[in-house]
């Protein structure tokens, strides 16, 4: 079913560019697994929320001021006196959260069905590599309307940069530009914002090129072996993901008309000031792992080499797991081990949002003193008792949940894959979706 | 032995739960909540409230807090008539200029000018608040968590305090203040301002007035966001159902 172009100036066209040939291919011969479920649909998902970042921003980039003393306001210029400007600003700012909740879900579906493992390692690595943008991206853009989270989290984090040995002062006042956060880093700062979702388009570009080039991993896990097995991307999974959009939308929806200031901080309505320190100091939620990992080493350069730690390992992880079999539907040991993974992230993202210094539980009480290990009693009462305090502080919390995410990366996922018997696997997907709808299959030969 | 163990587990409990106790009253207490009327999915501001908090701000608060946000012209979304904010603006002086001359010179205020701020710059507020700053209150219910409970409280928390509490120098009692000192005094008191409509001025009253008024200016498109929402998600609600119905079709002849 190659292309033919029956118009001339399309022909004529094709024959010098053969674009449309490209998108004919990728919508009608590429073929995908029949199988794929809504987990598939979150790939297309952050590219919507990646154009709607775009537009939005673009907008926001035409009545928005970067400098120090207008920004603040030229914000507050577009939430009260443009048209719309509100509903561009409250879109940009949750679109933000939207497209890490859509990518952290798109990340642990490809951990759950060993979409990284061969031949699939480059697909991988250019989507962490898509991540690491948008981080950078996600932290500059906050800094941009200028409040106090905005410039005390851009100076706790390019702080960071001076645990560096030898060049760390240096390299942190050149990414400042001066002596403090202050104009100079304002205008880079929106200056790389304004680049960088561009260079992601790129990056998403390769992405969508690597994916091509092997197709798409299903729930099976196994490869497609003929035309039983696949459909054409168009029209099953364009409109299978059309759906999907639509309550993603929806719940886009529910945050940006109805609580649009929930995923940010009230002090960033605060105009920043540089002689006030807020009392805790939080990043946006999307970062709080990554921040908690970093605040579990008492020791700052400990902590940053850890915290990038934490994503490097992921580009590794293909050589880590060490399992024949990709998906966790058919690994019982890993499978679990997955979900503990999953639970552990959640609770680093609550742990980064705790402040550093307090303790997670507090535990005070009497217990009886022993005098040469005998409890002195008298009539079954209690003589002597001594109070006791155990605490669990925040900081040790984070220190457990840093190690086993690192144990579960580099000990685990090595270990269970050596280890552990998978079920068996299904002969083809075609089988595996008869198996599992014997009634459809009546139906349809009837 | 078994109730020497229940009988600490049972003290450990108790002052577990005293501990959690002390902590939350170590920083701030629990606000006062008020179910207001522009909260929720369909509620929009109280016009009637707004219009006496702007008549709290500019008898009370507008003496040591700006509104730097505001343009006069905004309030017509309150229900005042063009004369009615023609009026309020022409209340100030502006500085403008400079004329044909190169002088600068004072106008009457226009509707497109912000409200006026009481001091020069901050320095001067800070002169004249014992050091303390008096922020500008545009957008106080969102710089605060929970912002418009806190206000609310924060307006009708003074007490004295406790017997134990040091309070310093010029600092008066408030104990949703968080470190329950604060340099701003007491700012309502009853009948401070007497209203048009005959509402009585209580303290509480003043104190919700003022809140939906600034609840307002912190965020005056919220009524068109919220209804914009509504159908959206309707709007959207229908389209993932047609999907779903189109998607059902499609893979129907799928095995
Ligand atoms: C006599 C001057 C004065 C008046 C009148 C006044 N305030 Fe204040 N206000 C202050 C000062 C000074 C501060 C700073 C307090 C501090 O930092 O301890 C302040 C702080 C505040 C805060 C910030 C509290 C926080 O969480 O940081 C709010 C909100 C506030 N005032 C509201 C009002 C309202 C509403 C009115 C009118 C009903 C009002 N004020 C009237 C002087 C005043
Ligand atoms: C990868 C896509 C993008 C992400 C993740 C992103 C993220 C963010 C975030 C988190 C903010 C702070 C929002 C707030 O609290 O107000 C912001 C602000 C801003 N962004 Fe982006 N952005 C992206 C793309 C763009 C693009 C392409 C532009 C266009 C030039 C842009 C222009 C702006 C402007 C002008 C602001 C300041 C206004 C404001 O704070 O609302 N952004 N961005």
């Amino acid at each position: 079913m190659s292309f033919e172009p029956k118009n001339t100036a399309v022909k004529w066209v094709e024959d010098r560019l053969p674009i449309m040939g490209m998108l004919h291919h990728a919508l009608y011969e590429y073929p995908t697994p029949k199988n794929l479920s809504y987990w598939w649909t979150f790939g297309s998902l952050a590219g919507v929320v990646l154009v709607i970042q775009i537009v939005t921003g673009i907008v926001l980039a035409m009545h928005y001021t970067p400098h120090v003393d207008m920004a603040f306001n030229s914000v507050e210029h577009i939430m009260r006196d443009v048209n719309y400007g509100w509903l561009m600003r409250y879109m940009h700012a949750n679109g933000a959260s939207m497209f890490f909740i859509v990518v952290y879900l798109h990340m642990f579906r490809g951990l759950y069905y060993g979409s990284y493992k061969a031949p699939r390692e480059l697909l991988w690595w250019l989507g962490l590599v898509i991540f690491l943008l948008m981080m950078a991206t996600a932290f500059m853009g906050y800094v941009l309307p200028w409040g106090q989270m905005s410039f005390w989290g851009a100076t706790v984090i390019t702080n960071l940069f001076s645990a560096i040995p030898v060049v760390g002062e240096s390299i942190v006042s050149w990414l400042w530009g001066g002596f403090s956060v202050d104009n100079p880093t304002l205008n880079r700062f929106f200056s790389l914002h304004y680049l960088l979702p561009f260079v992601i388009v790129g990056v998403v570009i390769l992405h969508i090129w690597a994916l091509h080039t092997n197709g798409s991993n299903n729930p099976t896990g196994i490869e497609i072996k003929d035309g039983q097995d696949s459909i054409p991307f168009h029209p099953y999974y364009t409109v299978k993901d059309l759906f999907g959009l639509a309550i993603f939308l929806i719940f886009f929806s529910a945050f940006l008309f109805y609580a649009p200031n929930y995923m940010g901080h009230p002090d960033n309505y605060i105009p920043a000031d540089p002689l006030v320190t807020p009392v805790h100091i939080v990043p946006e939620w999307y970062f709080l792992p990554f921040y908690a990992i970093l605040r579990a080493v008492p020791d700052k350069l400990g902590g940053v080499l850890l915290m990038f730690g934490a994503i490097a390992v992921l580009f590794a992880l293909p050589w880590l797991d060490k399992s024949r079999v990709r998906s966790a539907r058919f690994r019982p040991i890993y499978k679990q081990v997955f979900w503990v993974f999953v639970l552990v992230c959640v609770a680093l993202t609550y742990m980064g949002a705790q402040s550093a210094d307090g303790n997670m539980v507090e535990f005070r009480g009497m217990v009886p003193v022993e005098i040469n290990g005998v409890v002195q009693m008298k009539d079954g009462v209690v003589l002597m008792e001594e109070g006791i305090t155990f605490a669990l502080s925040n900081v040790l919390v984070s220190q457990l949940l840093t190690a086993y995410y690192f144990l579960h990366l580099l000990v685990l996922l090595p270990m269970i894959g050596l280890f552990e018997r998978p079920r068996p696997l299904p002969a083809s997907i075609a089988e595996d979706v008869l198996a599992k709808s014997p009634a459809k299959e009546e139906a349809s030969n009837a | 032995m078994l109730k020497l163990m229940t009988s600490i587990g049972i003290a450990a409990l108790i002052s577990l739960t005293a501990v959690t106790g002390a902590r939350a009253a170590g920083e701030a207490i629990e606000l006062k909540s008020v179910s207001w009327q522009h909260g929720g999915l369909f509620g929009t501001y109280d016009r009637a409230a707004a219009q006496r908090g702007l008549q709290v701000y500019r008898e009370v608060c507008a003496g040591c807090h700006g509104l730097g946000l505001v343009a006069f012209r905004t309030l017509s979304d309150l229900g005042f008539s063009e004369e009615e904010i023609k009026a309020l603006a022409a209340e100030s002086d502006y500085e403008d200029g400079p004329d044909g001359e190169g002088e600068m010179f004072e106008r009457p205020g226009k509707p497109f000018d912000v409200f006026p701020s009481p001091f020069p710059n901050a320095n001067a507020a800070k002169a004249s608040n014992g050091g303390a700053y008096p922020v500008d209150l545009s957008l106080i219910t969102k710089a605060r968590a929970n912002g418009d409970n806190y206000l609310y409280s924060l307006l009708t928390g003074y007490t004295d305090p406790p017997a134990d509490f040091e309070l310093a120098e010029g600092s008066n009692y408030n104990a949703y203040f968080p470190g329950h000192q604060i340099a701003m005094p007491s700012p309502l008191s009853e009948d401070a301002v007497e209203y048009a409509d005959g509402t009585p001025a209580t303290v509480d009253q003043m104190a919700k007035d003022v809140t939906v008024f600034l609840a307002w200016t912190a965020e005056p498109k919220m009524e068109e966001r919220k209804s914009m929402g509504l159908k959206v998600i309707i709007f959207l609600l229908i389209l993932a159902g047609l999907f779903y119905a189109v998607k059902r079709k499609v893979w129907s002849d799928l095995h």
